[in-house]
């Protein structure tokens, strides 16, 4: 393709590597070759082309025979390309006026007939210059950082998250669906394999989140919209009434007392009842007192209005309405946290229809000092306490008709459930059915054997196949697949644990953020060793549960590693970004909005009829400029004429 | 297509390589020396997903044997989410366009390489050549 070209004036410097280029490629013969490129106009070889003197070499040529593009033939680009660049960069060049033919890995490293092997030396540095004499000296995009941090969900990875980047000096803006913050966490009784009391270790740091100067709290409110990019995010939040001032509400109860509306409570999961006002938990933060809108008697002071009488501090406001605003951040962290599998998923234990069956969330809140029991275990259906319970693990989980995944944290749950209720009633009987232990983790598996051993907790393997009540007590039919014994046991209480599973609010903020989810529903990460927090859109991090099932300590390390994330992003004064991007040709461009479609980032707009290119968005990956139609969209410094030219080179 | 012996033959090979994962799994092979024919050339795009239809055609009008895609596995492996499967879709279609232009498909081969697979590299790149000495000299005249 002879296309029109500015005068070009290109040096090729071809590297020896000691002997590991020049043992197989003729490197005078390349250089020779190269010479009768009609844009080059110099050529040399050295020993070793990235060292001072060699690179000196280089510079020198750049300055004698003003030259405009380099390429240096030498190893692959992952090694040495911003050497090379730099130095070229010293000597007046632009850093996308270098480019590297890779003739040691691709070449000379694996081949042994030289003749050939120069051969293809040579077509490979050819195709290099062609390429480089078309590539468009270009600069890094600049863009200003806002300095401020969304994070969205208040469970411990979102409250973690938001200490670290507000102690580091940053604005956080914490935004909970709930009236407080304190997420699952919050409704445990005691953590594994401590037995540190939950709240103790919680409530200090939600204490910590109310009081730092950094952080503004939105309880009651969800993120609507997220438009912009990295270091430049415009977000939407949406505010429900809460119907009392925090400011004002004293905490004296008053209000709850006279309230005539009693419903359950779902931080109780059930097991007790709660007012349409009332407070969460006794350390929720906000600590104030919440009217629940769907149960209050129509928040029309002539139907009731008995709490507004009842407040002395005067913090009850009916007429407390819905706010939207918007708000600038640098980078957004999601802790959105997770839910258990539905109970009505699973028709063979009986729950639902047993009273005395419950799930694992809810066994958390029977042994809480703070529960419906105030710690004491009892059962829901008449408040006996149990003298034999049963622990059945992987419910969903583990299981190719419900969760195909291990839920990671319930082997571990249960052992500290079954330790519990010994503590509460030693003389009762615990039995753990499992399918395997997985207890992977710092003294976790020390914590299991003290647990079967100390305790004499009864683990069977098996799973349990049908559960039904008769006389009072809970009849488990099961197999123990170590002994092949079929066993009927009769207990007084079922705990199911079940698995964990994705929010489903997750494709929700998936779709408002813009990034992917796995089959599952949770967060996907770029790369799950080496970027675990980070997704596809830069500035946008996960951690906890929203992004796959894990325990406190493995989700307070990763609200961690993604605060240090959105430090590092947040303490830049300008980032760059490359620019290697697509551009468009307006007289080509058609509008078709194919290239809208395939872009995965969300980088290109139709507007007018022509596809704009969002710089900042734009990863360079050039699915666009394969899809167009027109050829009217182009990679900057990979475009089509320049992939042609490099054909031609080595097919010539 | 050409019956004639092609013992001494030397097929004519352009290799589209992504950066992230082909590009390096060759890499890779040159690291572990791990010998292949030389009638590949390879030529880096940023994602397999990059490879236009006309790369293609452009390359056997040019003279090319055969046209290698190298990218990253499926179904996650893709760096910018989901160029691989842009590619599957797209060689999945030329190959069907190519054996109505007469080209022989088994002259395009997609194979996903990851960036620790020199191993892999090394013997596609043998296979592949083979394959193209079998089927002789492309004639588009």
């Amino acid at each position: 393709m002879k296309d029109k070209l500015p005068k070009e004036r290109v040096g090729v410097f071809v590297c020896h590597c000691g002997r590991n280029i020049a043992a197989t490629v003729d490197v005078k013969k390349v250089v020779e070759a190269i010479s009768k490129h009609p844009s080059v106009v110099y050529a040399t070889d050295y020993k070793y082309m990235c060292s001072e003197p060699g690179q000196a070499l280089i510079k020198k040529a750049i300055k004698e025979h003003r030259l405009t593009s380099v390429v240096i033939a030498a190893c692959t680009p992952s090694m040495h390309e911003e050497t090379f660049r730099k130095a070229s960069n010293e000597a007046g060049l632009n850093w996308y006026k270098c480019e590297i033919a890779n003739i040691r890995e691709q070449c000379s490293w694996v081949h042994s007939d030289m003749e050939k092997a120069t051969e293809k030396a040579i077509k490979i540095t050819f195709s290099t210059v062609e390429k480089v004499i078309r590539n468009a000296p270009l600069e890094p995009i600049k863009m200003s950082v806002k300095r401020k941090c969304l994070i969205i969900g208040g469970g411990i990875a979102g409250i973690q998250a938001a200490l670290d980047v507000a102690d580091a000096g940053y604005e956080v803006i914490l935004v909970e669906k709930l009236p407080t913050i304190g997420g699952r966490m919050a409704q445990l009784a005691e953590t594994f394999p401590t037995l540190d009391c939950a709240q103790c270790i919680l409530t200090p740091k939600m204490v910590a989140v109310a009081r730092h100067p950094n952080i503004r709290l939105y309880t009651l409110s969800e993120v609507v919209k997220i438009e912009g990019f990295v270091g430049n995010f415009k977000v939407t939040i949406r505010k429900k009434p809460r119907y009392v001032d925090p400011e004002k509400c004293i905490l004296c109860g008053d209000c709850e007392k006279v309230c005539p509306v009693s419903v359950p409570s779902e931080f109780d999961r059930n097991l007790k009842e709660r007012k349409a006002i009332y407070i969460p938990f006794p350390q929720a933060i906000p600590a104030s007192y919440v009217i629940d809108p769907q149960t209050c008697l129509g928040l029309n002071p002539i139907i009731c209005g008995e709490c507004a009488e009842a407040c002395e501090a005067n913090a009850i406001n009916y007429d407390d309405s819905e706010e939207i605003f918007e708000e600038e951040v640098g980078a957004i962290i999601i802790a959105t946290g997770y839910d258990i599998y539905p109970k009505e998923n699973i028709g063979e234990y009986g729950y639902g229809k047993y009273i005395d069956v419950i799930d694992s969330l809810q066994y958390e809140r029977l042994v809480s000092s703070t529960g419906p029991t105030g710690g004491e275990i009892r059962r829901p259906s008449d408040g006996r306490i149990p003298k034999s319970v049963a622990f059945i693990q992987c419910v969903g989980s583990r299981d190719v008709n419900h969760l195909e995944y291990c839920s990671k944290i319930c082997c571990m749950y249960t052992a500290k459930h079954a330790l519990m209720y010994k503590h509460l009633v030693p003389d009762g009987t615990a039995y753990v059915f499992y399918i395997d232990i997985r207890a992977a983790g710092k003294g976790y598996e020390e914590f299991i054997k003290r647990v079967q051993e100390e305790y004499g907790v009864v683990y069977i393997r098996g799973r349990v196949s049908r559960i039904y009540e008769e006389n009072g007590k809970l009849i488990l039919q099961a197999s123990d697949t170590l002994t092949g014994e079929k066993l009927n046991l009769s207990v007084d209480l079922v705990v199911l644990a079940m698995g964990m599973i994705a929010k489903k609010g997750n494709r929700d903020v998936a779709n408002i953020a813009k990034i992917p989810v796995d089959s599952w529903g949770f967060f996907k990460e770029v790369h799950p060793k080496l970027r675990p927090v980070e997704t596809s859109t830069n500035g946008i991090f996960v951690c906890g549960a929203c992004q796959g099932p894990k325990d406190i300590s493995e989700t307070v390390s990763q609200a961690s590693a993604t605060a240090a994330k959105a430090i590092e992003l947040l303490s830049k004064v300008e980032i760059y970004h490359e620019p290697i991007v697509a551009e468009v040709n307006p007289e080509l461009c058609s509008g078709c909005k194919i290239c809208e479609t395939v872009c995965p980032f969300g980088a290109i707009k139709v507007v007018d009829k022509i596809a704009q290119v969002n710089e900042i968005l734009c990863e360079g990956c050039g699915s666009c400029t394969s899809a167009c139609p027109t050829e009217a969209i182009q990679l900057r410094n990979v475009k089509d004429e320049q992939i042609y030219s490099m054909i031609e080179a080595i097919l010539r | 297509m050409s019956n004639r012996d092609n013992e001494n033959f030397e097929p004519k090979i352009v290799a589209f390589l992504c950066k992230w994962c082909a590009y390096s799994g060759a890499d890779l092979a040159g690291v572990s020396r791990l010998e292949y024919p030389p009638n590949v050339i390879p030529i880096l795009v940023p994602c397999s997903g990059k490879v236009d239809m006309q790369f293609i055609l452009k390359a056997f009008k040019e003279g090319a044997d055969g046209v290698f895609i190298g990218g990253c596995h499926t179904p996650n492996d893709c760096h910018y989410i989901s160029g691989n499967y842009k590619a599957l879709k797209r060689f999945t279609l030329m190959r069907k366009y190519l054996e109505q232009l007469g080209i022989n498909s088994k002259r395009i081969r997609l194979e996903w390489i990851s960036a620790t697979e020199g191993v892999k590299f090394a013997k596609v790149m043998k296979e592949f050549v083979e394959e193209i000495k079998k089927l002789g000299p492309l004639q588009t005249r």
